[in-house]
C-alpha cells in the first residue's frame, strides 16, 4: 500500500514515530495526482481524449511547491521536537468555493476564473493552523449547482475513480474523487442539499454534513445561505472526526456559526452503540419524483442492493448492541425537493446578483458605453446554464405576486420537515431515536451524460439528503457495501442538532462491525491500475 | 394548477436578471423552469396549519447557541490595493464602469 492510500490517522502515527516524513507523504500524494488525475479542468478544454475519459480530473489547481515547502517546515519542527498541530503533515484538497488567500477561487465558473482571494476561509485557516497541507483546489458543479460535476465550466469534469464512465456525484465531486483516488486523505466540501453526502456515497468515502452553524461559512462562496454547510470528506470515520475537530466551532466572522462547545470527537469514537436507538423509515426507501412529460408523481423503490445494504448495516448495529426501531414515519420527506427548488433558488439568485463585472471577476471585453449593457453581456458570457436557471427561478418564485404562494409556503414546508425530525428525536416522544439510518442515495453513481440537462431529475438524486439541510440537522454518509454494478453504496445516519459525536460513534461501530467483510477490501479500479 | 412561465414572463425575468440569452439558451431555460414549476406545485397540495410559522433556519437560534454580536468598530484593511486589484478596471483608487444611464422618474 502506498503512503497516499493510508488514512490520515495512520499517517500521523507514522509521522510522529518518525517512520516517514511529511515531505514523503506530500510527494506520495503528488505522484498519485500525476498518475491518475489527468489534465486539470480549464475553461479552454478542447476535445476530450481517451486518456481524459480514463482520468479523475479532480483538481483545478495544484500547489505542489507551496505544499512541499510546508511539509519541509513541519519536518523541521518535528526534528526539533517542537509541538505541531493535530493534522500536521496531512495533505488535503479544498472544493474551489473555499477562499484561500492569494490563490484562485473560481467556484468552477468563468465569472470567477480570474479571482484571487484576498483572504482565507475559516475552515481552511483552521486546518492550516493544525498543520494540514493544502495540495490544491478541486472541481465542482458551477457554483455548486448540480449533483454530478458535469456543469463545471472547468472541463474535463471530474470522473468517478471506481468507474470513470460514471459521475463522482456532486457538487463536492472533485473532493470525493480526490479522496477515493488516493490523491489526498482529506478534503473540504460543502453540503446544501447533499453535496457532501451524495458524492461521498458515489465514491465510497465518508462525508459529514455538520449541523448548520457547527462549522463557519466565512470565506465560502455561497449557494443558499440558510442551507450551506461546510464539512469533512475522508476515507474513514476516524479521519472525518479528526477533520471535524479541527474546523468546528464558533467564529466571530460568521454570526450563524453556533456558540456551542465542540466536544472531543475522538474521545467518544470507540464507545460503541450499546443502548442507542436507531430508526428505519419506509419513507426513505422509495423516491417520489415527477414525470417530466405528464407532471404526475411516481414512486419507485430504491435500488435493491442499496436497500439491502442499509438493512445489513442495521443488523450489524443491532448485533453490536443498538436497538433498531422500524416503521418510523417521516411523512414529509417527499416534499424536500419541491421546497428546495424554491428556497435554494431564491437564495442563490440573491447571492448571484453581486457578480456584475464591476468589483471583481470577469467583465465582458466588448467596449460598452452603457452600464446595463455591460452587466447583461458580462453575466451572459460568464455564467453557465445552471446559474442562469437558478437566477431566473429564484426571481420568479420570490416576485411579490408569487412569494406567498411559493416562497413563504416552502418555508412553512421546511417547518414540517423539521417537525418530522423533532418528533422522532424527542427524548420524551414515541420513538426517542438517537439516529435515523437511511440510504444516502436512491441509486449508485449514474453514467456521465445520463441525466445532465434534466434539472428536475438531477435534483431528485438528493431526495434522502436534502431533508437534513432543511432541518439543519447533522448527517453522515459512510460506505455500506458494493452493489452488483461494482459501485459503492452509501448509508446515511441522521441525528439531532449537534449530535455529530454520536453519529461518528455509530459510524465507527459500523466500520468495526463490517471490517472483515469482503467488500471492505475492494478498491477503486483506477487506483488498482496504478 | 397549470400555471406556466410564458415567453413574455420569461423575457421580463431575463431583463430583471440582467441576462441576455440566445434562442437556444432561452428555449432550454424556459422548458426547465416550467418543469421545475410542475414539481414546485406539489407544495400546494400540502395541508398547512394556519398557525404554522415559517422556518428561516432549520436550527433555531436562541441565547444558548447565538454568538454575541461583534462591536461595530471600523477596522482598516491591511492592504486595500489588494482588493482593488481584483476590479476589472480602476483609475487610482476608483473603480471605473461604463456610463450609468439616467432616467427621469415620473
Amino acid at each position: 500500500m502506498e503512503l497516499c492510500d493510508r488514512s490520515a490517522h495512520k499517517l500521523l502515527e507514522l509521522l510522529r514515530s518518525k517512520q516517514v516524513s511529511a515531505e514523503e507523504i506530500v510527494r506520495s500524494s503528488l505522484q498519485r495526482i500525476a498518475a491518475v488525475d489527468g489534465r486539470p479542468g480549464s475553461l479552454e478544454s478542447g476535445e476530450e481524449t481517451e486518456k481524459d475519459r480514463q482520468s479523475v480530473h479532480a483538481f483545478i489547481s495544484v500547489a505542489a511547491e507551496q505544499a512541499l515547502d510546508q511539509a519541509k517546515s513541519i519536518d523541521r519542527q518535528l526534528a526539533k521536537g517542537e509541538p505541531v498541530g493535530l493534522l500536521a503533515g496531512i495533505p488535503f484538497s479544498a472544493k474551489d468555493v473555499f477562499c484561500v488567500k492569494d490563490t484562485y477561487t473560481t467556484a468552477a465558473s468563468k465569472i470567477l476564473a480570474n479571482f484571487k482571494a484576498p483572504y482565507t476561509s475559516t475552515a481552511v485557516e483552521r486546518l492550516q493552523k493544525q498543520g494540514a497541507i493544502m495540495l490544491g483546489k478541486v472541481n465542482l458543479d458551477e457554483f455548486t449547482y448540480g449533483s454530478s460535476n458535469e456543469s463545471t465550466a472547468f472541463q474535463p469534469c471530474p470522473r468517478n475513480p471506481w468507474d470513470t464512465s460514471r459521475v463522482p456525484g456532486g457538487s463536492s465531486g472533485g473532493s470525493t474523487a480526490s479522496v477515493a483516488a488516493g490523491e489526498v486523505p482529506l478534503s473540504l466540501g460543502t453540503d446544501t442539499a447533499g453535496s457532501i453526502r451524495q458524492p461521498a456515497a458515489f465514491c465510497g468515502v465518508v462525508g459529514v454534513k455538520p449541523t448548520y452553524g457547527r462549522v463557519s461559512r466565512y470565506g465560502i462562496i455561497a449557494f443558499a445561505s440558510s442551507l450551506d454547510c461546510p464539512g469533512p470528506i475522508a476515507r474513514d470515520i476516524t479521519d472525518a472526526a479528526l477533520m471535524l475537530q479541527a474546523i468546528a466551532g464558533a467564529d466571530p466572522r460568521d454570526s450563524t456559526a453556533a456558540n456551542v462547545p465542540v466536544p472531543d470527537y475522538l474521545a467518544t469514537l470507540e464507545q460503541g452503540v450499546k443502548g442507542k436507538r436507531i430508526g428505519l423509515s419506509p419513507d426513505y426507501f422509495q423516491i417520489s419524483y415527477m414525470d417530466a412529460e405528464s407532471g404526475e408523481i411516481h414512486q419507485k423503490p430504491v435500488q435493491e442492493d442499496i436497500r439491502a445494504a442499509v438493512y445489513h448495516a442495521a443488523e450489524v448495529l443491532q448485533r453490536m448492541g443498538a436497538e433498531i426501531i422500524e416503521d418510523v414515519p417521516m411523512p414529509n420527506t417527499r416534499y424536500g425537493i419541491p421546497a428546495f427548488f424554491v428556497i435554494s433558488r431564491v437564495e442563490a439568485a440573491s447571492n448571484l446578483h453581486r457578480y456584475d463585472g464591476v468589483k471583481y471577476g470577469y467583465r465582458t471585453p466588448s467596449a460598452e458605453d452603457d452600464l446595463r449593457v455591460m452587466y447583461r453581456k458580462t453575466r451572459n458570457e460568464a455564467f453557465g446554464l445552471q446559474p442562469k436557471l437558478r437566477i431566473l427561478m429564484g426571481m420568479y418564485v420570490s416576485a411579490a405576486q408569487y412569494s406567498e404562494q411559493y416562497y413563504n409556503r416552502a418555508l412553512k414546508v421546511r417547518a414540517l420537515l423539521r417537525r418530522d425530525f423533532d418528533q422522532i428525536f424527542d427524548p420524551l416522544g414515541k420513538y426517542r431515536l438517537d439516529a435515523l439510518l437511511t440510504p444516502t442515495t436512491p441509486t449508485t453513481a449514474f453514467p456521465i451524460g445520463a441525466i445532465y440537462g434534466d434539472s428536475v431529475l438531477m435534483q431528485y438524486a438528493d431526495q434522502f439528503t436534502v431533508t437534513a439541510n432543511h432541518a439543519g440537522i447533522p448527517g453522515i454518509s459512510l460506505p455500506g457495501g458494493i452493489a452488483a454494478d461494482g459501485l459503492p453504496v452509501g448509508v446515511q445516519l441522521l441525528g439531532p442538532d449537534y449530535s455529530e459525536h454520536t453519529l461518528l460513534q455509530m459510524g465507527r461501530s459500523l466500520e468495526i462491525g463490517t471490517q472483515d467483510e469482503a467488500w471492505r477490501s475492494q478498491r477503486p479500479a483506477l487506483t488498482l491500475r496504478w | 394548477m397549470s400555471e406556466e412561465i410564458t415567453p413574455e414572463i420569461f423575457n421580463h425575468l431575463v431583463t430583471l436578471a440582467a441576462l441576455e440569452l440566445d434562442e437556444k439558451q432561452a428555449a432550454y431555460l424556459r422548458r426547465e423552469l416550467n418543469q421545475q414549476l410542475k414539481a414546485i406545485h406539489e407544495l400546494e397540495a400540502i395541508p398547512l396549519d394556519a398557525d404554522l410559522k415559517v422556518t428561516t433556519h432549520g436550527v433555531s437560534y436562541n441565547l444558548a447557541n447565538s454568538p454575541a454580536l461583534r462591536e461595530d468598530t471600523w477596522l482598516p484593511h491591511p492592504n486595500p490595493d489588494e482588493i482593488l486589484a481584483q476590479a476589472p478596471q480602476v483609475d487610482e483608487q476608483y473603480i471605473i464602469v461604463p456610463d450609468i444611464p439616467h432616467e427621469k422618474l415620473d
